[in-house]
């Protein structure tokens, strides 16, 4: 593995990483299978990127792609709470939905963004080479979107949250709006997908209608990956998790990606980078057990 | 616990097979060229194969002369963001992305490794290039854009008493838009005029195409999906009004079109291969112009253009890929 694909492979794995924080925050913390990523991700690089065609400043316009995402979340959340579809059926109609958003808000199925100004372009030319700046200036913004969701978890509406999705029952009983959370989890979910999808967008220099398919099992692997390397019981130590498992999974499609060296074609990939991830997620079981059966013996 | 340690032992040497085999040896004269597309379906597969074929006829052979590795994003644009950084960091002597989101991808990964792309239809759109002319920097290629010199001279050579070409087209598509000027620039060059027709949706087909009875002595109709799957309804009156059709794409023959002439993508990797070439003896990538594919495949319909009235000339049917509607 070659520096730049190391770096490429940690760069993309950190803007992913929000994608597993949002899957986290939905699907771990409010238990709510949430399709909608699919949709709320190439939202967010879509809005993102016709905003910074008609040049506005690449902040806002990852700003706005949050905000485009966590609206995306609002719309599923409504379907489940309001109108009582199941949520795995909310999400999926919404993210369908999307897709059709996503072709009006861009006029075509892509945008090219190689000749914009991003978020990056002040980072360039420093000294540092670009594949080192990338994962740099990503993984700083996923630093400050950990600090923050750790602190809001720990707040008295974040504990309400975690309340809602492990016992929604016993939470209104306490007194909890679990409407409200639900709301707000989701649409904090996906503006965080959105937030993603903007970032994609700028540092591989396009949107695309099709960037969305598969984001839900990346950002779940990720999650699962990450559950398995660092098990643990805080909150934010679950959050870096998501991070880790975010650019393991990454490291794996790496690996993936050399395979032919050991006779595996390029049409196999999917394949081996599901073997790379089940693997690892074997490992631990496996020495665990090992370990019981050490003890035992003794 | 044997079995773990054979299972570590395993992903450990899978981690470190790659760097290890990576550096081959490689032969004095063999140059290296890294192939990746976002998908594999066939005409992506035949454009690989075609760029392949034309570096063997330029003297590069596979296995002797010529490394070729090839990446298939399988649909997923994140992984093509990484495979792009895989040949960034491998540093091949070519990269040859195929369709836009690979090129992008290439494009942003590295500002030094020659790239030559494929199958982007609109490279000035797509950011790729900032003038097909002059493309600059590292990087030219080969569109895919509809060959409308070649419809313009099929529509003359079928028609020669033609005067105006109707055009059908949704104003919302900007593909059409392109296609649309460029029709407008081939038809003034041979001296005919452009009669336009918008079709903002699928029913203002047929009053639009209805709209040029007697204005235009042709239709044609671009890569306009509005227009395309309305497609029953303009032949439907071209075929009343004795008014012929023409069709960019070929697909549209076997539903009524008289005649188009299409991609054979074999070809197209095969005149991309010759770029391929022409870099690797040397030449600037900035300095190639960007080509324009070439169309090979050239579909009729005799049948519905006799219901149009017309008669295909028989030089056209004979030199015909494929004749359809008997």
């Amino acid at each position: 593995m070659t520096e730049i694909a190391l770096f490429g492979a940690i760069e993309i794995g950190l803007v992913y990483a929000l994608v597993a924080i949002g899957v986290y925050l939905s699907f771990r913390i409010l238990d709510f299978p949430d399709l909608t990523v699919d949709g709320s991700f190439p939202l967010g690089a879509a809005v993102c990127a016709v905003l910074l065609i008609t040049g506005v400043n690449p902040w806002l316009a990852s700003l706005a792609a949050a905000l485009a995402g966590a609206a995306a979340g609002l719309v599923t959340a409504t379907l489940n709470v309001r109108f009582k579809i199941l949520h795995l059926l909310a999400s999926i109609l919404t993210m369908i939905a999307l897709f059709s958003v996503n072709l009006r808000v861009m006029g075509r199925p892509n945008v090219a963004l190689l000749m914009q100004d991003t978020v990056l372009t002040p980072f360039y030319g420093l000294g540092v080479p670009d594949h080192i700046v990338r994962p740099l200036v990503v993984g700083a913004i996923v630093a400050v979107v950990v600090l923050l969701l750790a602190r809001f978890l720990a707040s008295e509406f974040g504990l309400a949250m975690r309340a809602t999705g492990v016992n929604a029952r016993m939470a209104r009983a306490q007194g909890v709006d679990t409407d409200a959370h639900v709301y707000a989890g989701i649409a904090l979910s996906n503006g965080l997908t959105g937030l993603a999808g903007a970032l994609f967008a700028q540092t591989n220099g396009f949107a695309d209608v099709t960037t969305g398919i598969g984001t839900i099992v990346v950002g779940l692997a990720a999650v699962i990956v990450g559950e398995t390397v660092l098990p643990a019981r805080a909150l934010a130590l679950a959050l870096v998790g998501c991070v880790a498992g975010s650019i393991l999974y990454r490291l794996a499609v790496q690996l993936a990606l050399s395979a032919d060296a050991i006779g595996l074609q390029a049409s196999d990939l999917n394949l081996v980078t599901a073997v790379l991830v089940a693997v690892a997620l074997i490992l631990p079981r496996l020495k665990a057990k090992a370990s019981r059966t050490t003890r035992a013996a003794r | 616990m044997s079995f773990t340690r054979l299972l570590c032992a395993a992903v450990a040497l899978a981690a470190f097979a790659a760097p290890i085999a990576a550096p081959v040896p490689a032969l004095a004269q063999s140059k290296t060229v890294a192939i990746t597309a976002i998908v594999q379906h066939p005409a992506l597969d035949a454009t690989r194969d075609g760029v392949v074929e034309a570096l063997k006829e330029a003297g590069y052979v596979q296995g002797q002369t010529l490394k070729v590795e090839y990446q298939s994003a399988q649909g997923n644009p994140a992984t093509a963001a990484q495979i792009a950084r895989q040949f960034a960091g491998s540093r091949p002597d070519v990269i040859v992305p195929i369709s836009t989101p690979s090129a992008q991808a290439v494009a942003a990964a590295t500002r030094d490794i020659p790239v030559v792309f494929t199958a982007v239809t609109d490279p000035v759109s797509a950011q790729m290039v900032k003038s097909m002319d002059k493309p600059g920097a590292n990087i030219t290629g080969l569109s895919d854009m509809a060959p409308v010199a070649e419809h313009v001279a099929l529509i003359r050579e079928i028609l020669p008493q033609a005067k105006r070409i109707g055009v059908l087209y949704n104003p919302g598509e900007p593909n059409s838009v392109v296609l649309v000027k460029a029709l407008k620039d081939e038809a003034a060059k041979s001296g005919l005029g452009v009669v336009e027709a918008s079709v903002p949706k699928s029913s203002d087909a047929q009053p639009a195409v209805r709209s040029l009875v007697g204005k235009a002595d042709a239709v044609y109709i671009p890569l306009d999906n509005t227009v395309v799957s309305a497609l029953e309804s303009v032949i439907a009156v071209g075929q009343q009004a004795k008014l012929p059709v023409f069709s960019a794409d070929t697909d549209s023959v076997a539903r009524g079109a008289v005649a188009s002439i299409g991609f054979d993508y074999f070809q197209v990797g095969k005149q991309t291969g010759a770029i391929v070439a022409r870099v690797l003896k040397g030449e600037k990538p900035g300095d190639i112009p960007v080509t324009l594919a070439k169309g090979t495949d050239l579909f009729v319909n005799p049948k519905s253009a006799a219901a149009m009235g017309v008669t295909l000339p028989d030089a056209v049917v004979k030199r015909a890929t494929k004749v359809v509607g008997q």
